[in-house]
């Protein structure tokens, strides 16, 4: 009894919100990584892309819900994320349009690639900022609780609880499906696979009669999304404030080089890698102790190997050891 | 028209926006720029070094900066010996303990046959290593923390003011003394922990190096926020002495000889003791920068700067000349990065405050990034102008923009939520400013204002 109990406390504080982390990291490291392999720059402007994604989608939910829209059970925001997708691919194309082609056809070195998107973060970080400030935003509404800890103590008579928001397998379920569509998109269709061997060989991809300028608008069009589903997943589970997306950019770039820079595949693993770390190596272990141990054997103490503000730390740890002994990342991405 | 004369138009150009910003809006607020340009001119300095010289992307200025200011308040605050006796030894023991661990680590996995033997021995290593430094760390950091904790609560200065006291000055002169010890402990802070990044993360692609800095920078404000034990973490440590011999403003407004002084030249004797710290600040700032500014071109002008650029543009063909590429950049990061710890020491001894939460990356690392871009990557006068002229545009946005969205808004009714939006909103203009000041450069003008010979 006692190990189920510590189980279902493992479950609760560890396990499901490290899953739903896990997901948003992945969807966030996906866009990383697909810059990467295409474009072949490090996107710095990645983490204010999902805040500026989330903005607008914020922005439209607050429409609907002043019209009175609602999905029931479900939170206003997925009927808006739509919009928040074509708002920032056209946003994200008018930047690649204005910005970055100039340095793409003029075959510019990844690290200014990297330097003009730090002048792109700015911007992207002003706007959002300018449009709806620097404070806190929460825009989930629906039913919060799809099992509440009380109801799950008397359906099974346990001593501990376990509660599952609706938020949570909301982030999973459509982690899931996202990611589906993604590699039947990459792996099935012609674009996708066009995508793949310019990804691969741009040369190579170029003879064969491939056009650039469509694989390059394709990626920016699928990264807006997976960045803006990224980001409204991740205020729709803890809450919106555009400083927190722009701190996100570490665990995501590490999630990605973790996975393998380029590798789709890589940077979902990679994403649930940092995120399983980072709750595991904060979390106080001293509750699921006391029930796995002896009582002999509990420690005084909290059991938390580091404070909860040391998360960041934890998803460079990783970074730093991977980069020392495996440097193209653990499912073999490319170095450019 | 010529360089020289066209860089001096460029400067002179600059003077004037300052001289107009202290006619137009006030003494106070020009010089606060100024001095807190110049310090920004030789953080410049520092990234221009490892970027403009050696081509080495560091995007975590915003940690060295702040690992300068640390050096304020670990050297230049009195000393706190109940601190140290209550069980504040107990903690340079931890640290030294975890270094050992590290090290051993290390050695293991140097000296040992690959295989699950080491594997183990690693982890065993490791795990009991960390509950040892533990067991060390966490008694001493409660005892000194315990201490009066809303004043003190941290394990005080390391004893320099002390120093200076046993050779005679009074307790304040000797605060003020330390002051000039800390900066240069800043910059000698800031170099170690850039050795420390540099040995892991030099000889990787440019871009895992941005990413790797930028994390360190992160961290290295972490524990800046968390470890009370080392710098009161968020409570904050106010009041920091200024150099000698600058006196503060209170002092100086209450002494009887410079209230009649400053009433017989028609001063309001408040403002002018402000102004004169201010002014005395500016003369302080502007010696180093000329200082470092002459060190950096002479380096640049040296056989040893002739190299780095070689090294920089052509990496494979100046190895096959038998130069050390990578000890090269170890060690042009790591001078780079204690110019900026320098700067940033300098930077809290003028505010008089060290709080980490004011360090935020896009203020103390990208802006620190356009003004080397803007100025001229690779050229250290060019460093000296984009850090003075962005800063001054940093300031001077927010009231500009103030003006421009109240003129925008004038027309709208008064009923328009958009209206008070817009004109709370002002402030936020200042990051679109810079990035689209970045953009416009790097695109028209990538070799910026000054550019490199």
């Amino acid at each position: 009894m006692d190990f189920l109990n510590g189980l279902i406390a493992l479950a609760n504080y560890v396990l499901i919100p490290a899953t739903s982390y896990g997901a948003q990291l992945a969807l966030g490291a996906l866009g990383v990584t697909l810059v990467y392999g295409i474009l072949r720059f490090s996107n710095f402007a990645h983490g204010d892309t999902m805040a500026f994604g989330t903005m607008i989608t914020i922005l439209f939910t607050w429409l609907f819900q002043s019209w009175g829209i609602s999905l029931g059970p479900l939170p206003t925001a997925l009927l808006a994320l739509p919009l928040g997708i074509i708002g920032t691919a056209l946003f994200v194309l008018g930047t690649d349009r204005v910005v970055y082609r100039f340095y793409r056809r003029a075959k510019a070195a990844p690290v200014i690639l990297v330097i003009v998107s730090m002048g792109v973060m700015f911007v992207m970080n002003g706007l959002t900022r300018f449009i709806i400030g620097t404070g806190e935003q929460n825009f989930a509404d629906g039913s919060r609780f799809l099992i509440t800890a009380g109801k799950f103590k008397m359906a099974t008579g346990m001593e501990e609880g376990l509660a599952v928001r609706t938020t949570q397998v909301i982030t999973v379920v459509t982690a899931v499906i996202v990611v589906a569509l993604l590699f039947w998109f990459l792996n099935k269709t012609r674009t996708g696979k066009s995508m793949r061997a310019f990804s691969d060989n741009e040369d190579l991809a170029l003879l064969s009669g491939i056009n650039p300028e469509r694989v390059v608008m394709v990626t920016w069009i699928i990264v807006a999304g997976l960045a803006t589903i990224a980001g409204v997943l991740y205020g729709l589970d803890k809450s919106f404030k555009p400083f927190t997306y722009f701190q996100l950019l570490l665990p995501i770039f590490a999630s990605a080089v973790v996975g393998g820079l380029g590798n789709p595949l890589g940077a979902i693993g990679g994403g649930f890698i940092v995120a399983y770390s980072e709750v595991a190596v904060t979390y106080a272990w001293k509750k699921v102790l006391g029930y796995w141990l002896p009582s002999a054997l509990v420690p005084d103490g909290l059991a938390q190997l580091m404070g909860t503000d040391y998360k960041y730390a934890v998803s460079f740890v990783i970074l730093i050891i991977v980069l020392l002994f495996k440097p193209t990342g653990l499912f073999k991405g490319k170095s450019v | 028209m010529s360089a020289p004369v066209k860089n001096s138009l460029l400067f002179l150009v600059l003077a004037m926006m300052f001289l107009a910003s202290a006619l137009m809006q006030s003494w106070g607020a020009a010089l606060d720029m100024l001095v807190v340009g110049l310090a920004s001119a030789i953080m410049a300095l520092g990234v221009n070094m490892q970027w403009g010289y050696a081509g080495l992307f560091n995007v975590g200025v915003m940690g060295f900066s702040a690992l300068g200011s640390l050096a304020m308040v670990l050297i230049a605050t009195t000393a706190r010996p109940q601190a140290w006796t209550a069980g504040g030894w107990m903690i340079p023991i931890a640290l030294a303990i975890g270094a050992a661990v590290v090290l051993l680590a290390i050695g293991l996995w140097r000296w040992m046959p690959k295989g699950k033997v080491r594997a183990l021995a690693l982890i065993v290593l490791l795990i009991v290593g960390f509950i040892v430094y533990r067991a060390v760390f966490d008694p001493g950091v409660t005892a000194v923390e315990a201490i009066n904790a809303s004043a003190a609560g941290n394990i005080g200065g390391l004893g320099v003011a002390w120093f200076f006291q046993l050779l005679g000055a009074s307790k304040d002169t000797a605060l003020q003394l330390a002051v000039w010890v800390a900066w240069p402990v800043g910059g000698l802070i800031a170099a170690g922990a850039a050795w420390i990044v540099a040995k892991t993360a030099l000889g990787l692609r440019s871009d895992y190096l941005a990413i790797a800095t930028l994390g360190i920078a992160e961290i290295i404000v972490t524990v800046l926020k968390n470890e009370d034990w080392l710098d009161r973490g968020v409570k904050n440590v106010y009041g920091l002495p200024r150099p000698y011999p600058v006196p503060q403003q209170v002092d100086l407004q209450q002494h009887a000889g410079f209230i009649s002084w400053a009433k017989s030249w028609g001063l309001d004797p408040t403002n002018a003791a402000n102004r004169i710290v201010q002014l005395e600040y500016v003369v302080i700032f502007a010696v180093i920068l000329i200082v470092i500014l002459t060190l950096v071109e002479l380096a640049l002008k040296s056989p040893w700067g002739r190299m780095m650029r070689a090294i920089r543009d052509n990496e494979i063909s100046a190895e096959a000349m038998g130069k050390d590429v990578k000890a090269r950049h170890l060690q042009v990061f790591v001078i780079g990065s204690a110019v900026i710890g320098i700067a940033g020491a300098m930077v809290t001894s003028y505010t008089g405050l060290f709080s980490p939460t004011t360090y935020q990356p896009l203020r103390w690392t990208f802006l620190i990034w356009v003004m080397v871009i803007v100025g001229g990557s690779g050229n250290n006068w060019g460093s000296v102008l984009g850090g003075l002229l962005i800063y001054f545009l940093w300031i001077e946005v927010e009231p500009v923009g103030k003006w421009l969205l109240a003129l925008i808004t004038d027309p709208m009714p008064n009923t328009w939520a958009l209206k008070g939006h817009l004109r709370e909103s002002a402030e936020q203009m200042r990051l679109m400013t810079m990035g689209i000041v970045l953009l416009l450069v790097l695109r028209f003008s990538p070799r910026g204002l000054i550019p490199e010979k």
